[in-house]
């Protein structure tokens, strides 16, 4: 925790949402009059089920999406430069989205080629970043269909971070893989976390993730924010859909010691 | 034997037809690539224009060729120089396969990876040519190759209007009763299309992405 307060000199949150909603042309309702700040260096996880605006809201913030009313303030001065905007901010998403006809060494050097970067910084930043997230070098020259499920979400990963981006996009990184695998990245993700200090807006439908890796969870249902809470505040909640929430992830504990004693 | 010694006796002007007919072929082609991936990718971005487009092409492709070289007979420029007319035919036909084939490469790649591109900060420029276009390029080659093997047949047709190739060998052998005419024209010109198409299906094997 001593170590937030350095990054903790500038007050402005990383990441603001004034009155943002967003509709489809249809006219159906995705966001309604979304309020939010992103602290500098926070994990913020959005939780919520399918459909309740989760992936909009993350979509909102590097303009994959464009708000109907409101705005959405995002630190460093882009003014309309999308572009720019884009590859400072990382972006990993449950499919992974890498580049089947890359290497693993091309996909994590996207952002450091079209940003013009010299050759040997490319290679050098590659090398550092498999290392910072688990993998092997000699992975470099594999093609994505080469790798594993978690290989690949760690390269995503990589990715994201190639260019040294401040806000990190994540929407349900970890979602498909497999339980062990998930267990391993989550902890390997709050060990990096404690190292890099990004901003991080988060998407789960997994309480016991957001518990994990959140420093605050923003409970979203259709469209709307119901609460932001701190992990051990949330917990407590006497908020009706937060205590569903508890209560449910509660039973899946309690029925499945049931069946470990009987 | 006598059509090997027939061929032998002619090969020259064998070889002035089969080339007259590869040059119908590759011009038509290259106008059809020119003309038909742009399009192609215009339509796969704009799905509002890809039906109009496509069913303009369906259609052209309906119309029987012979009937299109005679309609297209009186144009005032194109009917100056049977080449020109029958290369524009040639054209129309190649036009669907090419661009319904890079309409489907390009819708056909996986949205999380142009999304992926899109979110990391690539312009549409660099989208295209780095992402979709590589991905697509097996299925558009594949396109090429129908439209490839489609125009080596129908250019023997062209030969109706005085536009030369194969095809004068075929309507000469049609006109005179002599099978060996016909052949001499036929098997050159399938044997043009299968070399086209094992040449080009092996391009495409070499670019489809993993």
């Amino acid at each position: 925790m001593l170590a937030d307060v350095a990054h903790d000199t500038n007050n402005d949150p990383a990441i603001e949402f004034r009155h943002v909603s967003y509709e489809l042309p249809s006219g159906q309702v995705i966001l309604e009059d979304f309020n939010l700040q992103v602290r500098r260096g926070e994990i913020l996880v959005l939780l919520g089920r399918s459909g309740s605006g989760k992936t909009t809201t993350l979509k909102l913030v590097n303009r994959l999406l464009a708000p109907t009313r409101g705005e959405i303030q995002v630190a460093g001065d882009f003014g309309d430069d999308v572009i720019r905007l884009r590859r400072s901010i990382g972006y990993v998403i449950q499919e992974v989205g890498l580049f089947p006809h890359f290497t693993v060494e091309r996909n994590i050097g996207v952002v450091p080629r079209i940003e013009g970067w010299p050759k040997e910084r490319m290679h050098a930043r590659t090398r550092e970043l498999l290392q910072m997230v688990g993998l092997d070098a000699a992975l470099a020259s594999r093609y994505p269909h080469q790798l594993s499920g978690g290989q690949r979400q760690r390269v995503g990963v990589a990715r994201a971070l190639a260019a040294d981006p401040a806000i990190l996009l994540m929407d349900e990184p970890f979602g498909a893989l497999d339980p062990l695998t998930r267990d391993e990245l989550q902890r390997e993700f709050i060990a990096l976390q404690q190292r890099l200090h990004k901003t991080v807006l988060f998407v789960t439908h997994d309480l016991n993730e957001a518990l994990r890796l959140g420093s605050r969870i923003a409970l979203m249902e259709a469209g709307k924010l119901i609460t932001v809470l701190p992990p051990e505040e949330f917990l407590r909640s006497d908020d009706a859909l937060a205590a569903a929430y508890v209560r449910a992830f509660a039973s899946g504990l309690n029925s499945s010691g049931k069946r470990g004693a009987s | 034997m006598n059509l090997l010694h027939f061929l032998l006796q002619n090969h020259q002007e064998v070889l002035e037809l089969t080339l007259e007919h590869l040059w119908l072929v590759a011009a038509s082609t290259l106008i059809a690539v020119l003309l038909g991936v742009p399009l192609g990718i215009l339509i796969a971005h704009r799905p509002p224009f890809s039906k109009p487009v496509l069913t303009g092409a369906n259609i052209i492709q309906t119309v029987p060729s012979l009937a299109l070289f005679g309609f297209l007979l009186p144009v005032p420029w194109l009917g100056d120089r049977a080449e020109r007319l029958a290369i524009l035919a040639l054209t129309l036909y190649a036009l669907l396969p090419v661009v319904r084939n890079t309409y489907t490469g390009i819708r056909g790649v996986d949205p999380a990876v142009v999304e992926a591109g899109r979110a990391m900060g690539l312009t549409p420029r660099q989208l295209l040519t780095q992402v979709e276009l590589p991905l697509a390029v097996s299925v558009i080659l594949s396109g090429i190759r129908v439209a490839v093997v489609i125009s080596v047949g129908l250019a023997t047709i062209a030969a109706a209007v005085g536009a030369g190739g194969l095809g004068e060998l075929i309507f000469r052998g049609l006109a005179m009763v002599n099978n060996q005419l016909i052949l001499a024209g036929a098997i050159p010109a399938a044997l043009l299309a299968l070399l086209a198409d094992f040449g080009i299906g092996l391009l495409e094997r070499r670019l489809r992405p993993r």
